[in-house]
């Protein structure tokens, strides 16, 4: 059985799909067979972070209506084994995505996964209820900012009551928080909410800090999942958010503000 | 702090205002969300019945349970209009 993880956030914008991709990308580069699903139908994106949209033949609507198996629609990450990306379609039909259909991908899917991450389209529509219903974990990708923290907060009231595990009269899914875009200069100058106030009004376990960074930009605009930029910031805290998401003990790294010299406080910049 | 912050005018720091606000409007939301599925079925019919007898605003019903120990309490307040027809 695959543990289905949704990333999910509300809010458009904030990086579930670069999230989406960095998770599954580090997951797989820890030998666990990961698929990643957009499921933002209609606005297919996770193909262009992922690199791989020219590779798209078979997309999921296809795959759930029985125009193609799993297995055509799948495609195969070149650069990390392991790691498969089942594409959104490109219909305007919102209804597309039943929920019989997706349980039943899910269910085949689950045979011979590890890890299945489904990336959540924005809004608290069809298809980011289908991403998190089936759920066993998930991810809230937040900014440090007042409509995305708010945002949160009313995806976290939906993933404690609106999924499959709590209708069975299961445990609610918590939800992990991940901060991204965040810069410690700015929390430290009191511009943005800091790591300890989104911490304080969501109240949950915190996943990982990803810091502002060019990195993250480079990486959509190669199409590589910023996880396999070992040297940059973004790339090395998402490999700690992997970590910390499979149990292991990681201290969050790039959020203190360097310190300055003597002439650096003197002239602040 | 650099020499050059002495001569700038302090203001509150807008992260602080963030988080006021975000903890405000949060609680609401939240209090919403845990009240009783029913309860909005009941303002909206509610306000039809006022309405029988004097014309309101939408915003006119507003609700709200609140738990105290091991009672649930639920306020209700119904705003009239001001002029008399």
């Amino acid at each position: 059985m695959a543990r289905i993880v949704v990333i999910t956030s509300g809010k458009g914008g904030v990086g579930k799909t670069t999230t989406s991709a960095a998770i599954a990308t580090g997951l797989a580069l820890r030998g666990h067979k990961t698929a990643v699903i957009d499921f933002d139908v209609g606005l297919r994106n996770l193909d262009l972070i992922m690199g791989c949209e020219r590779r798209v033949v078979y997309d999921f609507v296809n795959v759930i209506n029985g125009d193609a198996n799993l297995k055509q629609a799948l495609i195969r990450d070149k650069r990390v084994d392991n790691l498969y990306i089942l594409p959104a379609s490109q219909t305007r039909d919102k209804d597309a995505l039943t929920q019989d259909g997706v349980e039943r991908v899910l269910n085949e899917l689950s045979e011979d996964f590890e890890y299945i991450v489904c990336d959540s389209p924005a809004g608290i529509e069809r298809g980011a209820l289908m991403a998190a219903y089936f759920a066993d974990e998930a991810i809230v990708v937040t900014n440090p900012e007042v409509s995305s923290v708010r945002d949160s907060d009313r995806i976290l009231g939906i993933l404690a009551s609106k999924t499959r595990k709590v209708e069975q009269g299961g445990e609610p899914i918590e939800g992990k928080l991940l901060l991204t875009r965040y810069s410690a200069e700015r929390a430290e100058r009191g511009e943005m909410l800091s790591i300890e106030d989104v911490g304080e009004i969501l109240a949950i376990e915190l996943l990982g800090v990803i810091p502002e960074s060019q990195a993250v930009l480079n990486a959509s605009n190669a199409g590589q999942p910023v996880v396999l930029d070992e040297e940059s910031d973004a790339g090395q805290a998402y490999q700690d958010a992997v970590d910390r998401f499979l149990g292991e003990e990681r201290p969050l790294r790039f959020v203190d503000v360097p310190k300055k010299g003597f002439f650096g406080r003197l002239f602040k910049g | 702090m650099g020499i050059f912050d002495y001569f700038r005018q302090p203001r509150q720091k807008s992260a602080s205002v963030a988080k006021e606000r975000l903890q405000i409007i949060v609680a609401r939301e939240r209090a919403a969300r845990s009240g009783p599925d029913y309860l909005p079925a009941m303002q909206q019919e509610l306000l039809q019945v006022i309405r029988k007898y004097v014309q309101v605003d939408d915003d006119a019903v507003q609700m709200n349970v609140d738990r105290e120990g091991d009672c649930e309490v639920l306020e209700l307040n119904i705003t009239l209009p001001d002029d008399k027809e």
